[in-house]
């Protein structure tokens, strides 16, 4: 009987001292976690619009290079094939080329057809009945590119982030590009509403696969002239901004972007 | 239960699908827009033709060329230099290249061409959205040869109003008086003039005195003062026939007559028994009415562009002022509070402001301000001008500057200056002699 207690309690002792010695080893573990320091800057930049202190910068910088290393590493760009440039004529060839030419859609010598000299000073609209579709159609959407160009590293790096809009200092980045691309209109008439919103769909490097006027209906009302006028004049901007200054990270986020053009501000003064 | 989750259900849902993001642009610039004006293209023998008839070498290189200038001087295109240029014209006509053009930064591109026939001009040109590659308008004129510089400022009228959505006013003309010799013995005539200074014409002798013409805003007729036998006499000048007719003798200090702007009536100041009120006439029946009854010198009437109310200059508060009133005289507001005089308002063709000279401690200024008076904007300052006259589309107005010609003080020259609404596009607009008084006509074509 003792000796069984003898043993039992040499047991628990033992028990009790391997559990002693072993649960700071089991707790230690998780300390030695890669380190954790970089992505917590990155955060705060997504956070916050105080501008990066120098140090930070240049570790952010690092980190970017590392990430942009690892992306061309595992998604090669695709190679393009280049197209070569329309040749510049030689005399000889000019008559042909003129005359390829005049075959295409524009043809004025049509349109000279349908010209009637009437008055002694007469103006006349050029319009090609066949291209009115074709306008219209470009008009509303335009579509810049038809590849569906996914990088997959971007898109695994966005599984952690949430599905939130953009930092203070990414929206005032992408807006400080635009104000200087956008050439406004000074004939509008500033107590008219002056917005064109457009919708945008990005690749990953920030140019622009398709963007679509979303008040298009408005572009044809009697009255609303200026409206078209003012949408071409962002569309202009957006296609001169390209590739838009949009984050390195979180393309699921900012994939399909709507820019609110308004002039108001501006022609008011 | 399963109600409650698919309320929740409803809310979380809209929730997710209107994640889009949105960035508001609320600024841009306003830097002129570079735009490539590619000369006309023009084959052999219309240009041998129009050789013969208008002594021009290549009369689509010449159009363009109104068209680049007119773009330069509105402050709000920056034409690209053509030595730049990579596409030929009749190619480029036909169809642009349009990496060619962006590459040289154009945003906008001008083509056309022209051509010889049935003994007329005719022109077609295109205006072409580089960046989008697409053509944004296509037009043709046909005309007789003489007319080929209207046509440039018709084709600049035309891409104004396409990239800026506002009229033109290129295709207009400016009425001003010339002036020659002496200050004491001055000889002043009435001239006639493209807006870019071209085609000057003289159209009195100058041996009466003449003061104020004033656009008809609806037609080419002008109506200006002279004095004959040391009395003033209103007069209407059709600018097309040449017809001119007396509108009336007026006693005392008359007073620069202006038209409604209907046109039908005429409206001015003239000193009646010593004071000096606001009357119009009837173009018609000749029916002068007194529209303000006040002891002050009421002077400067204009109308606004709906024909309801008239600003004017005032000293019924001590100091000459702008004031406001109804058309027929009733609700006299004043409008001008600053330090200073302020005289010679006009309103503006697009309603929404009134410009004005005003001297401020020696100084002349022309400035705008609201009709309420609110936003009072000065333009330029200098040590003589006044004037001020409005382009059709109330962006420019034009003035007329007083300088001495020399360091010491000496001899004096009047010139006839533009300004923009921005006040960083001032111009000098070449007149042959001295100049004052100007007056912009509307468009000649709509």
């Amino acid at each position: 009987m003792g000796r069984s207690i003898l043993i039992s309690s040499i047991l628990h002792t033992l028990l009790i001292m391997i559990t002693a010695l072993s649960l700071p080893f089991l707790a230690k573990k998780p300390i030695n976690l890669p380190p954790i320091v970089s992505i917590e800057l990155i955060q705060i930049t997504d956070k916050t619009n105080i501008p990066f202190a120098p140090k930070a910068k240049k570790i952010i910088e690092k980190v970017k290079e590392k990430e942009k290393k690892l992306v061309s590493e595992q998604a090669p760009p695709k190679k393009v094939k280049k197209i070569k440039p329309e040749s510049i004529p030689m005399p000889d060839d000019k008559v042909k080329k003129v005359e390829e030419i005049k075959e295409d859609k524009q043809n004025p010598e049509k349109i000279d057809d349908e010209i009637k000299q009437v008055s002694e000073f007469e103006k006349k609209e050029l319009i090609d009945p066949n291209n009115i579709a074709a306008l219209i159609d470009k008009a509303k959407v335009e579509n810049a590119k038809t590849t569906n160009k996914k990088d997959k590293i971007t898109q695994d790096q966005q599984r952690s982030v949430e599905n939130i809009g953009l930092s203070l200092s990414e929206e005032d980045a992408l807006k400080a590009q635009i104000f200087g691309c956008w050439s406004i209109p000074l004939g509008l008439p500033y107590n008219e509403n002056l917005l064109v919103r457009i919708k945008l769909e990005l690749n990953p490097d920030g140019t622009v696969s398709q963007s679509e006027i979303l008040d298009h209906a408005r572009m044809n009302k009697p009255g609303q002239g200026f409206y078209k006028v003012l949408a071409e004049s962002a569309l202009r901007a957006i296609k001169l901004c390209q590739p838009l200054r949009v984050p390195t990270t979180g393309y699921e986020r900012w994939k399909e972007l709507q820019l609110n053009f308004d002039a108001r501000e501006m022609l008011e003064g | 239960m399963k109600k409650f989750f698919y309320l929740i259900l409803i809310f979380v849902i809209p929730i997710k699908a209107f994640a889009l993001i949105e960035v508001d642009i609320t600024r841009g610039n306003l830097n002129p827009l570079p735009i490539a004006v590619s000369p006309l293209s023009i084959d052999d023998n219309s240009k041998k033709n129009f050789e013969k008839i208008l002594k021009k070498k290549n009369i689509g290189s010449e159009i363009s060329s109104v068209v680049e200038n007119n773009l330069k001087i509105s402050g709000l295109f920056n034409p690209l230099n053509k030595d730049a240029f990579l596409q030929a014209p009749e190619i480029a006509n036909l169809k642009p290249r349009f990496e060619d053009w962006n590459l040289i930064k154009a945003q906008a591109l001008i083509t056309g061409k022209v051509n010889y026939v049935d003994e007329k001009l005719r022109v077609e040109f295109r205006l072409w959205d580089v960046l989008a590659g697409k053509e944004m308008m296509a037009l043709a004129f046909t005309t007789v040869p003489n007319n080929w510089r209207r046509v440039g400022h018709i084709i600049t009228d035309k891409v104004y109003e396409r990239l800026t959505g506002e009229k033109g006013y290129f295709d207009t003309r400016i009425i001003y008086v010339a002036e020659e010799g002496p200050k004491t013995k001055r000889i002043k005539k009435l001239a006639i003039m493209d807006q870019d200074g071209a085609n000057n014409k003289f159209l009195t002798l100058g041996n009466e005195l003449v003061l104020t013409p004033r656009f008809n805003p609806t037609s080419q007729m002008v109506t200006y003062l002279s004095y004959f036998r040391n009395l003033p006499r209103v007069y209407l000048l059709d600018i097309e026939t040449g017809m001119q007719e007396v509108v009336g003798d007026f006693p005392g200090m008359t007073f620069a007559p202006r038209f409604s702007p209907d046109g039908k009536k005429i409206i001015m100041s003239f000193a009646k028994d010593g004071n000096s009120d606001i009357y119009t006439m009837d173009l018609e029946n000749r029916i002068v009415e007194k529209i303000t009854n006040h002891p002050s010198i009421d002077t400067s009437p204009s109308y606004s562009p709906d024909g309801k109310y008239i600003c004017f200059n005032s000293d019924r508060s001590g100091y000459q002022q702008i004031y406001v009133m109804k058309s027929d005289g009733s609700n006299v507001k004043r409008i001008s509070f600053g330090k200073g005089l302020y005289g010679t308002p006009v309103w503006s063709p697009r309603g929404d402001l009134i410009a004005f000279t005003k001297l401020h401690k020696g100084k002349f200024y022309i400035g705008v301000m609201r009709t309420d008076g609110s936003g009072e904007r000065l333009l330029t300052e200098n040590y003589y001008q006044e004037a001020p006259s409005w382009s059709p589309n109330g962006r420019v107005l034009i003035f007329y500057r007083e300088t001495k010609t020399n360091d010491k003080g000496e001899g004096f020259s009047a010139k006839l200056w533009s300004i923009d609404l921005t006040g960083y596009n001032e111009r000098l607009v070449k007149t042959p002699v001295d100049a004052s008084d100007p007056s912009w006509s509307s468009l000649l074509s709509n």
